[in-house]
């Protein structure tokens, strides 16, 4: 299993007392809330907390897109790619991703994460995703048209990177007379490719496809919808012919290790509780727009009311095995047996979250690489050492 | 009134029409909502017009063809409705999304159009008049941002079922499907509603905050031979809310138009 630091770079210094005014942190919350001197420091502070993972071993740091809210300062994610391209040294780069189907010219960042795949020597992993509804709010983009636009925009940048150029493409929403990319990427064929999701069979469908095999990574959802969509992906897979490695398969969940389980309860609460009441909020309007969804499942959803909004609590999301939080060895039994059960190949931990503050960030990473991370490596070695005797 | 119900299939697309009434024929377009039911303002004009009420490609029970990406191919498909069922001097009726189709229409070709009514059109977009987001509101603001007397607005039916809510979905995707960016606007039609070679009426709720009625002045600007009537204490859907003064409106108008 590898390990890889995951970054939100929420703006932590929002006035938590917006929500008596404004109904969410997205879109319509006015940027006079950013102060950029504060933001500034927030940059570096996360900047330098990325650094410090490669520093202390982890396999890889990632960032993300979201535009026009508090929850995640990245509306352009290759900005940061490219900060840490050249300050980090191991460690790989993953961008998870960016929405294509909001980009009226998917080449870009065909040729942006090519850029950062060459200056990293081969340290790049490409995310691919459709965004979550609230982007298609923030940059006028069509949810409706949302399935047909990543598909295209997908295929324009695979034959992008593994196409000698040039040339033309034709497709219904993007047309090219030339697509000629100077760089192509440093790995050969191109860069691995991974695809988060919340959990639905179409995508796991389409990634697990034999032509694809895209590593699927299931973000911020219960752990028993973490079991059933890995293997449903292993299933898909195996009608497909083949067999689903843990390369295949990851998982993204926030994290918050200390010395005692009754320390990190109690360090964590206010800041994911922040993180799920503060960040997180927004209406169904904003975060499911006509067409974001089938519409059986957004049937599903309108049924479901009671599901989307509502108080989260620490306890809720410790229980449902959203947020993994305890000391060393609470943290160490949860994650050993949900790998063993479920098979993923790559965790991605949130070791910042809401407004947990800097040096609770760095205590958080620094006990889990050195508490946490090497233990698990060593019993996957283990067991992979039993697997070859045997 | 009685009216009938009946599928046709027109450019390879089944869609569901209701049509009640005597007289020259009145093609009424609807808008976002879609056309599920008969409604008052309907039986009002079918005691003197044969009312002929389709549900759009897209919504209802209609289906939904490949080949609809915007309000102008609706605009194309009208022009081949009208020839299918054989419809001559035809009274156009078209409400928001509806009156945006209509009026696409028109600029295409008015040979089979007698008149042309528009009722809170979509289609332009007026500098600085910042048109309501549908989309963000809740259902709850919806029913109340459409009407001017929260009576009503309160009074209005809400899916009984799934099959209902299902058709509200489907609606609502295809609203957005035809209208989420541009906004409910097509930036090409001002250049060519000049076009429009029939009587218009154009009609607008004093209150309507999806479609500021500041709309109503740019459109009679833009279209020759039109007049602007407004509609006090009425919101977005004057048919629904106005009932009797929409048809008396449309009436005296489609009979100085004749």
């Amino acid at each position: 299993m590898k390990f890889y630091m995951m970054h939100l770079m929420p703006y932590a210094d929002l006035d938590l007392d917006y929500d008596k005014t404004h109904n969410s942190a997205w879109i319509t919350l006015p940027n006079s809330y950013y102060d950029p001197k504060k933001g500034a420091k927030l940059y570096n502070r996360y900047l330098d907390e990325l650094e410090y993972a490669d520093q202390l071993g982890f396999d890889g740091v990632c960032v993300n897109e979201h535009h026009q809210n508090a929850y995640g300062l990245m509306p352009q994610p290759g900005v940061m790619a490219g900060a840490l391209a050249r300050r980090t040294k191991k460690v790989k780069i993953a961008i998870l991703g960016r929405a294509l189907p909001l980009l009226n010219n998917p080449v870009t960042v065909a040729e942006e994460f090519a850029m950062v795949d060459n200056i990293t020597e081969g340290r790049f992993i490409a995310g691919f995703v459709r965004g979550i509804g609230a982007e298609y709010h923030a940059w006028s983009s069509n949810p409706a048209d949302s399935h047909e636009r990543f598909h295209e925009a997908h295929d324009l940048i695979i034959r992008a990177w593994t196409e000698t150029g040039p040339f033309a493409f034709e497709g219904k929403h993007y047309q090219f007379e030339y697509v000629n990319l100077w760089p192509r990427p440093y790995q050969t064929p191109r860069p691995p490719i991974w695809i988060p999701s919340q959990g639905s069979s179409e995508t796991i469908e389409w990634a697990s496809h034999p032509d694809r095999r895209y590593t699927y990574l299931q973000t911020f959802t219960p752990v028993a919808m973490l079991a059933k969509y890995m293997q449903m992906y292993k299933d898909m897979a195996a009608e497909h012919g083949y067999e689903a490695t843990e390369d295949q398969l990851g998982w993204s969940v926030p994290l918050y290790v200390a010395e005692t389980d009754e320390i990190a309860r109690r360090e964590a609460k206010p800041h994911i509780e922040n993180f799920l009441n503060k960040f997180l909020r927004m209406p169904k309007e904003m975060l499911l727009p006509p067409g974001y969804l089938s519409l059986k499942s957004m049937l599903g959803v309108m049924k479901a009311k009671s599901s989307i909004g509502g108080q989260q609590t620490i306890d809720d999301v410790i229980d449902k095995g959203m947020f993994i939080c305890g000391s060393p060895e609470t943290v160490r039994q949860k994650l050993e047996q949900y790998q063993s059960e479920i098979g993923f190949g790559h965790l991605l931990t949130l070791l910042q979250f809401g407004t947990l503050p800097a040096e609770l960030t760095r205590k958080n990473m620094e006990l889990y690489a050195t508490a946490v991370m090497p233990w698990l490596r060593d019993r996957q070695s283990v067991a992979k050492t039993q697997v070859a005797a045997e | 009134m009685a009216h009938e119900e009946t599928f046709e299939t027109v450019a390879g697309c089944k869609i569901r029409i209701m049509r009640g009434g005597k007289g020259e024929p009145l093609l009424f377009l609807h808008g976002a909502s879609g056309a599920s039911r008969w409604l008052p303002f309907m039986d009002m004009l079918a005691e003197r017009y044969d009312v002929i009420v389709p549900e759009h490609p897209g919504f209802g029970a209609s289906d939904t063809p490949e080949w609809l990406d915007t309000v102008g191919d609706l605009a194309y498909f009208y022009l081949d409705v009208i020839d299918h069922l054989g419809l001559d001097k035809v009274h156009l009726v078209g409400t928001s999304i509806g009156g945006w189709i209509a009026a696409e229409l028109a600029t295409r070709s008015c040979e089979k159009i007698r008149s042309l009514t528009l009722v809170a059109p979509a289609g332009i977009t007026v500098h600085g008049v910042r048109k309501g987001d549908m989309f963000m509101w809740s259902p709850e603001e919806l029913a109340q941002n459409l009407f001017h007397n929260q009576e009503i607005a309160r009074a209005m039916p809400q899916p009984a079922n799934e099959e209902e809510l299902l058709v509200v979905l489907k609606n609502r995707l295809m609203t957005a499907k035809l209208g989420w960016s541009p906004r409910f606007h097509n930036p090409h039609l001002k250049k060519w509603l000049h076009r429009i070679a029939v009587p218009t009426l154009i009609i607008w709720g004093d209150d309507d905050k999806l479609i500021p009625t500041a709309y109503g002045p740019a459109y009679r600007d833009l279209i020759p031979a039109s007049s602007l009537e407004i509609i006090p204490e009425c919101g977005h859907l004057p048919h629904v809310e106005k009932a009797q003064e929409f048809t008396s409106k449309v009436v005296d108008f489609l009979q100085g138009a004749a």
